[in-house]
């Protein structure tokens, strides 16, 4: 009998299924550094300790939470309308020159919290505009989104090679990235946050933009399941063709859903480059664009699954970094590894398991 | 220097640099052609580059390194076929890990074994695919025009370079001239067809995978033992998506994917050529422009103004026989 129509409840959806999934991929993880001849046990005592251990180290991890949140957010919006945005990546790294060129404009003048709105919006607008021409191709041209994203991720980083080496370098210095914004141009830390669970947040860079990250989850939230137009996304995602026939235009909601979905990949940016460095660096996106698939896929593209998943992965990036330093055997790119696991097995492999918790459910049932 | 010297060294260096592309597009031609999208040609090239560093490394054979880094990249293959094929989960989701595993896997592993910071050891000469100078390259040198496009261009390549070329020529046989090729075609654009005349679509579908995961890994051995002698921390550097960017371009044809990949090459080297220099009249042109130019292409030609770019009608569909 086929289990594929067979319908579960939605604790083994959305709990019990990504848990399993989860196991697995660190299984195999764990599988890998027993192979290096580490103890996975005691690495992943080590981790945990590394990214919860302290107060700085939750800072660290936050920090690391709150981007991931942003690029899961980003990518989440557009599998809903049914479009598969792998260019989170480049759409974070152009917004960074949005958010940089609002700071780099306002900073002398005026304080933070006045330079933040339009920041939020620059940041915004150029990962929109980053995505807006993928999206064109999509709706207009029947260009695949996927193909075109990847394009982009590589046309964003020449052209932010050439406006980092060439135009906003800081005339006789070598190092690709702009002067370090004034207080003006900075966002906050919030040490308080940290102190009010007893800790101290020492040199870790979780700032304001985290409670942006939150608030964005909440937008999100009531943008898919409380509008209008998350419901035509919704509809688009499940069959283009009932769409169609509910008069609800593709093209439109290619666009504004990619738009959406760009503007909070671009926002991802004021996390490193206002939050923490207070400059434009190369490269500083740093693969958080592709952690965002991982993060939206574990998340089930649900905006408190996204935080949860995104804490995970900024707990594997923080204790990662602190397990490399207390394990030298395990270099910092075993979290790529992992990451690599989640997707594989949270994502391509995610009904691998559900024909056996099926069998098992209808056993256990009765039914 | 002369401006026809200048061409010819570019054109050499064009080639070296279109190689792993060609292989790598190849290997896409097949799988795509098929129905699978493969977005996993990226990771597969580095694994295969790095165990085929890792074999010439311990055994000092070239061929070892060749043949490991082949099953390195068929394994990669058959990961991608067991979650997509078997377990239809999602290509693009599948590929996307596949690129992370190998991006991590090889630096940790590299680590734990040869401890340079994700490099493997230097490969021993006997262990690495050196050039082959063609019979008669000295002899027609100093021939005007023809003598150092053979002597330079033609001749002094590795024989991974020939045995590119040679696959152009071979898959265009085995894609249209056999009934292999002609399922494998069918399998990617009507796979109900196929499968309702009784042949297994998952079956034809992992084939096409694993001849993927043959031609990858020759592009990753290209690159860790003929044109390098290690491996280096993400040596790949994109060139995946650079030959899925040149199979869209040549539209899943096998001779326009070998020009493809020689455009894309010729860019590459004129971009390295180019560092510093300036054009007259326009002045110093950035090379980041040229390192785009590949992926600008190809949105264009994607955008439909250079003909049109048709995919695979079954591409990235997983087969599902009944509900």
């Amino acid at each position: 009998m086929s289990t594929v129509s067979v319908p579960l409840p939605a604790w083994i959806n959305y709990g019990l299924i990504p848990l399993l999934n989860l196991i697995l991929a660190f299984f195999f993880s764990g599988l890998v550094v027993w192979g290096i001849g580490e103890n996975p046990f005691e690495a992943l005592q080590l981790l945990l300790i590394g990214a919860l251990g302290r107060g700085e180290g939750i800072g660290f991890t936050l920090f690391y939470t709150t981007s991931f949140i942003f690029t899961g957010l980003s990518v989440a919006v557009a599998i809903h309308a049914g479009l598969f945005n792998i260019g989170s990546e480049g759409q974070a790294y152009l917004g960074g020159l949005g958010a940089a060129l609002v700071a780099l404009a306002m900073d002398s003048y005026v304080p933070w919290y006045v330079t933040m709105p339009f920041a939020v919006i620059g940041a915004a607008l150029f990962g929109a505009a980053c995505a807006a021409i993928p999206a064109w191709l999509q709706a207009k041209r029947g260009s695949h989104i996927v193909i075109t994203t990847i394009m982009f991720n590589f046309i964003v980083s020449s052209l932010m090679n050439y406006v980092l080496v060439r135009v906003l370098i800081v005339p006789g210095k070598m190092a690709p990235e702009t002067r370090t914004f004034l207080p003006g141009g900075q966002l906050p830390k919030l040490d308080w946050l940290i102190a009010m669970f007893g800790g101290k947040i020492g040199a870790a860079p979780l700032n304001f933009s985290f409670l942006i990250a939150l608030i964005m989850c909440f937008l999100v939230w009531v943008l898919i399941w409380r509008t209008k137009l998350g419901y035509e996304m919704r509809t688009l995602g499940i069959s283009p063709t009932a769409a169609s026939y509910a008069g609800i235009r593709y093209s439109k909601i290619v666009m504004i859903t990619m738009l959406i979905s760009g503007g909070l990949a671009g926002m991802m940016a004021l996390n490193p480059v206002m939050g923490a460095s207070a400059r434009l660096q190369i490269e500083f996106v740093g693969g958080a664009g592709f952690v965002g698939i991982a993060v939206s896929l574990m998340g089930r593209n649900h905006p408190a699954g996204i935080v949860l998943a995104a804490l995970l992965f900024g707990i594997l990036y923080q204790g990662g970094a602190e397990l490399s330093f207390d394990m030298p055997s395990i270099t910092r790119d075993m979290i790529v590894v992992i990451q690599g696991m989640v997707i594989l097995f949270a994502g391509a492999l995610e009904y691998m398991l559900r024909p056996a918790v099926v069998r098992l459910y209808q056993q256990l049932t009765g039914k | 220097m002369d401006y026809f010297d200048i061409f010819i060294s570019i054109l050499g260096s064009a080639i070296r640099l279109s190689i792993p592309l060609l292989f790598t597009a190849l290997a896409g031609l097949f799988s795509e052609r098929a129905g699978i999208f493969d977005i996993g040609l990226e990771g597969k090239m580095l694994a295969s580059a790095f165990a085929a560093a890792c074999v010439a490394y311990w055994t000092g054979n070239a061929w070892f390194g060749l043949i490991g880094g082949i099953g390195v990249s068929i394994a990669f293959s058959f990961m991608h076929g067991f979650a997509s094929i078997t377990n239809r989960g999602n290509q693009i989701v599948s590929g996307v890990a596949l690129n992370f595993v190998a991006a991590g896997l090889t630096i940790v592993l590299g680590q734990a074994w040869f401890r340079q910071g994700g490099r493997t050891g230097q490969v021993p000469p006997e262990g690495r695919f050196s050039s082959i100078t063609l019979p008669g390259a000295d002899m027609v040198r100093d021939v005007p025009i023809i003598g150092p496009l053979y002597a330079n261009v033609i001749s002094g390549n590795n024989i991974l370079t020939y045995i590119a070329f040679l696959m152009v020529p071979i898959s265009w046989w085995v894609l249209y001239r056999t009934r292999f090729g002609l399922r494998l075609r069918a399998v990617g654009e009507n796979p109900g067809a196929v499968d309702t005349a009784g042949i297994s679509v998952a079956w034809m579908r992992y084939r096409a995978l694993i001849v993927a995961g043959f031609l990858c890994g020759f592009a990753g051995t290209y690159l860790s033992i003929a044109q390098s002698a290690a491996f280096i921390n993400n040596m790949s550097a994109g060139k995946g998506y650079i030959a899925l960017a040149a199979l869209i371009f040549a539209k899943w044809k096998p001779v326009p994917v070998m020009l493809a990949c020689l455009l894309f090459g010729f860019l590459d080297a004129f971009a390295n050529f180019m560092q510093g220099k300036s054009l007259p009249l326009i002045g110093e042109v950035p090379v980041q422009i040229f390192q785009a130019l590949p992926y600008i292409l190809t949105c264009v030609l994607l955008a439909g103004f250079i003909g049109t770019a048709r995919p695979p009608k079954a591409g990235g569909v997983p087969y599902t026989k009944e509900r």
